[in-house]
């Protein structure tokens, strides 16, 4: 009985040959080859994944398709939120398709596995999608760059707008995981700094539906706000059965996207503040482009989407203003050159990678206010680059000398 | 077995010859030495882990019945033990790869002591339960790095002289070869392990159990011992099969010890074709490549993985190497 599973030997042989048919061409050195790396089926697909691909698109094809002479090309995977899937192909794109950068990177695990993974292979990783701190902090990178936001500018922005209205005492509802744990700790600290008290934290598990028991809870302690350090289906959830109770104290959420406002209508968002790194709704700058983004992708474009498309470009600029595909000099000139574009005015990478922009404090539109499906938000003030992100001084990265 | 060696005797010398274990082991090292050369090497190597995960987890529902739907708790307890070791103790690749195997196997004891008088659907759901248990002492334990995973785990250096880091060419291929034969080199021993206690006395009375349990016991066999052994040989395996992976790819995560990967290593299994020795290898080869092959397509990976399954469940029951066994077996009567 043993020998005959072992037939199969020779056929492995013949599996493998076939295999190899399959194997696409391996690209030349020649050229800048640029990955978008993203989630295109999971929780994320609609905040990042083929947006993205759209967006890095959009940037090659405004700068000409060519820099230095050749060709500019494009590839793109789906990471599936899995850090061995996105790491194994960043490898592969990296050792034999010739990748020299690669942008969106969403989901925490994802973007510090490649951007680790780019130190070691000196290819330069840009950050939009994911939000954690770690990337320019403990994990941060000489070829890592973190665009478009993080946890810590948007608990931030948000918090310090809301302890000005004198809204100083917050009850935290907590996602028991890392993600959670990092965004209510920035978040007590903003507040505590500023004066205000946090009157206790109720853990729930990652992802929940029922959030009554834990609602209750928070307002039971008499806290003026209610603070969500928790994201996507959580927050959503946590939010409308928060509505459905009556619950009088100000929701805050502390990390919002324009897709989550989508999902929960204006209805039930309306008058809830937050931040965001862009909206379309700014400026007429930030409107022609999501003009553009529509045209090509028939939804208005996320803060990921805009920072996809702002840094590509940067890149590129980069590359032309360098005149070489070296990624040193590459990554030496992004730090040097300021980006003004619809996206940031000014916009500086610093050395543990962080782009410092300014962000924005939003809140969102009754629905008497609102124009179109798409109109959603409106400015209520800008937070200066300087002031929205975590100070150097009290980052951890290695990379920075004090 | 005692038509055997006669039907292989009146065959022609050439497939004699092929036929031998030793050969037929041979062979497959060379085809394992020739795939580098055919896919992207990492994948190669990841390939090489999964073949031997579900190897491991085919040892326990191909040959003893018993579906296990938490073989994740040692994949992932593997993966961040090997992490955890190499990382944070600093030990060297090989001793961290038994630290791995070891804390695996320690679960497997408590895993088997457990749910070992369990069947059917009793013990997926209590090796399911348990699994859920360990994936979120995963997510909560200060070392693991919660949902960020563990980054950063060195490859490190075998006896001093093999750098696992580093890339050499062979024959034209650049790849990362001294890791590469590494884990070729473990995962045919893994194999050579499950074939050889599969062969053994214990590996027959493990199929009499299988067969009629009653009657296995009436014959003197004590099953529940047997059955627990085999457990504990397939959690230490797929122990071994997480820990390369990390080693691999230089982090754990805990996709490696979600309730998802218990379902893609029965998947593999089903698909390759369970209760036949090299059956897993091949349904994790084709997964994997397919992952790799359909990354580029979004989201319609897991339409297309889905409407494969299907398809084998409906047209090919017994998997790809049970099928073909079966056909070679009706083409010879």
């Amino acid at each position: 009985m043993k020998h005959l599973n072992f037939r199969i030997a020779p056929v492995a042989l013949a599996v493998l040959i076939a295999c190899a048919a399959a194997t696409p061409a391996q690209a030349g050195p020649n050229g800048i080859r640029i990955g978008v790396l993203t989630d295109m089926s999971g929780t994320y697909a609609a905040l990042a994944g083929n947006g993205s691909v759209v967006a890095a698109q959009m940037a090659i094809d405004d700068f000409g398709g060519k820099v230095l002479g050749k060709p500019i090309t494009l590839v793109s995977a789906d990471h599936q939120n899995k850090p061995d899937i996105g790491v194994a192909k960043a490898r592969e794109w990296f050792d034999t398709q010739g990748v020299d950068m690669v942008n969106d990177l969403v989901t925490s695990s994802v973007a510090i596995a490649v951007q680790k993974l780019g130190a070691e292979k000196h290819r330069i990783t840009i950050v939009n999608g994911a939000g954690s701190t770690a990337l320019t902090n403990k994990e941060c990178s000489a070829y890592g760059v973190q665009y478009a936001y993080d946890t810590y500018s948007i608990a931030k922005g948000t918090a310090t707008a809301l302890l000005k209205q004198g809204l100083d005492s917050w009850f935290f509802l907590q996602a028991d995981y890392a993600f959670g744990a990092a965004l209510q700790g920035d978040a007590a600290r903003i507040v505590t700094s500023l004066g205000g008290k946090v009157l206790g934290t109720v853990k729930h598990p990652f992802p929940s539906s029922d959030f009554s028991s834990y609602l209750v809870q928070a307002q039971s302690s008499g806290a003026k706000v209610i603070g969500l350090a928790n994201a996507g289906g959580d927050f959503t959830n946590a939010v409308k059965q928060a509505r459905e109770f009556g619950i009088k104290q100000t929701i805050a959420g502390l990390l919002v996207f324009d897709s989550d406002i989508k999902a929960l209508g204006l209805q039930t968002a309306q008058g809830m503040k937050f931040t965001t790194g862009y909206t379309w709704e700014l400026n007429p700058e930030t409107e022609a482009f999501g003009k553009r983004f529509f045209a090509r992708f028939h939804a208005m474009p996320t803060m990921v989407h805009a920072g996809v498309y702002s840094s590509t470009m940067h890149y590129l600029e980069a590359v032309k203003a360098a005149n070489t595909d070296n990624p040193e000099a590459v990554m030496k000139k992004m730090r040097d050159t300021p980006v003004n574009d619809f996206f940031a005015k000014g916009g500086r990478i610093r050395e543990d990678g962080r782009f410092v922009h300014d962000m924005y404090l939003v809140e969102v539109k009754t629905p008497a206010e609102s124009k179109s499906t798409w109109d959603q938000l409106k400015l209520l003030a800008t937070i200066p680059g300087d002031q929205a992100y975590q100070p150097l001084a009290e980052g951890q990265c290695p990379l920075v000398r004090k | 077995m005692a038509a055997l060696p006669q039907h292989t005797a009146a065959r022609p010398q050439l497939a004699a010859t092929l036929a031998h274990p030793a050969v037929q082991w041979f062979l497959l090292l060379l085809a394992g030495l020739g795939l580098p050369f055919l896919v992207y090497p990492v994948l190669a190597m990841e390939m090489l882990c999964f073949a031997l995960f579900a190897s491991a987890f085919n040892l326990l529902m191909g040959y003893a019945g018993l579906l296990s739907f938490g073989h994740a708790a040692f994949f992932g307890t593997g993966a961040y033990l090997f992490g955890y070791a190499s990382k944070m103790l600093a030990f060297g690749p090989l001793a961290s790869l038994a630290c791995g195997t070891l804390a695996a196997a320690a679960l497997g004891v408590v895993f088997g002591s457990i749910a070992i008088r369990r069947q059917g659907i009793y013990f997926a759901m209590v090796t399911l339960a348990l699994a859920q248990i360990v994936y979120f002492a995963l997510v909560q334990a200060p070392f693991t790095g919660g949902e960020d995973g563990m980054q950063g785990i060195p490859r490190g250096m075998v006896f001093g002289m093999f750098d696992l880091q580093g890339e050499q060419t062979v024959l034209g291929q650049t790849a990362p070869w001294c890791l590469y034969l590494l884990v070729l080199v473990l995962c045919l021993a893994g194999h050579a392990l499950i074939a050889r206690l599969l062969a053994s006395p214990t590996g027959l009375a493990l199929r009499a159990v299988q067969d009629h349990e009653a009657r296995a016991r009436s014959l003197g066999l004590q099953a529940d011992r047997i059955k627990f052994w085999v457990f504990v040989t397939s959690a230490a395996l797929a122990g071994l099969a997480g820990a390369m992976k990390a080693l691999v790819l230089g982090l754990a995560s805990l996709t490696d010890a979600a309730w998802n990967m218990s379902g893609e290593v029965v998947l593999m299994t089903l698909i390759g074709g369970v209760g036949t020795l090299l059956g897993p290898a091949v349904g994790a080869f084709f997964l994997r490549y397919l992952h790799h092959a359909l990354a580029g397509l979004g989201g319609w990976v897991t339409v297309l993985i889905g409407a494969i399954f299907v398809i084998c469940v409906l047209l090919f029951r017994r998997g790809m190497v049970g099928e073909w066994r079966a056909w070679r077996g009706a083409a010879r009567v």
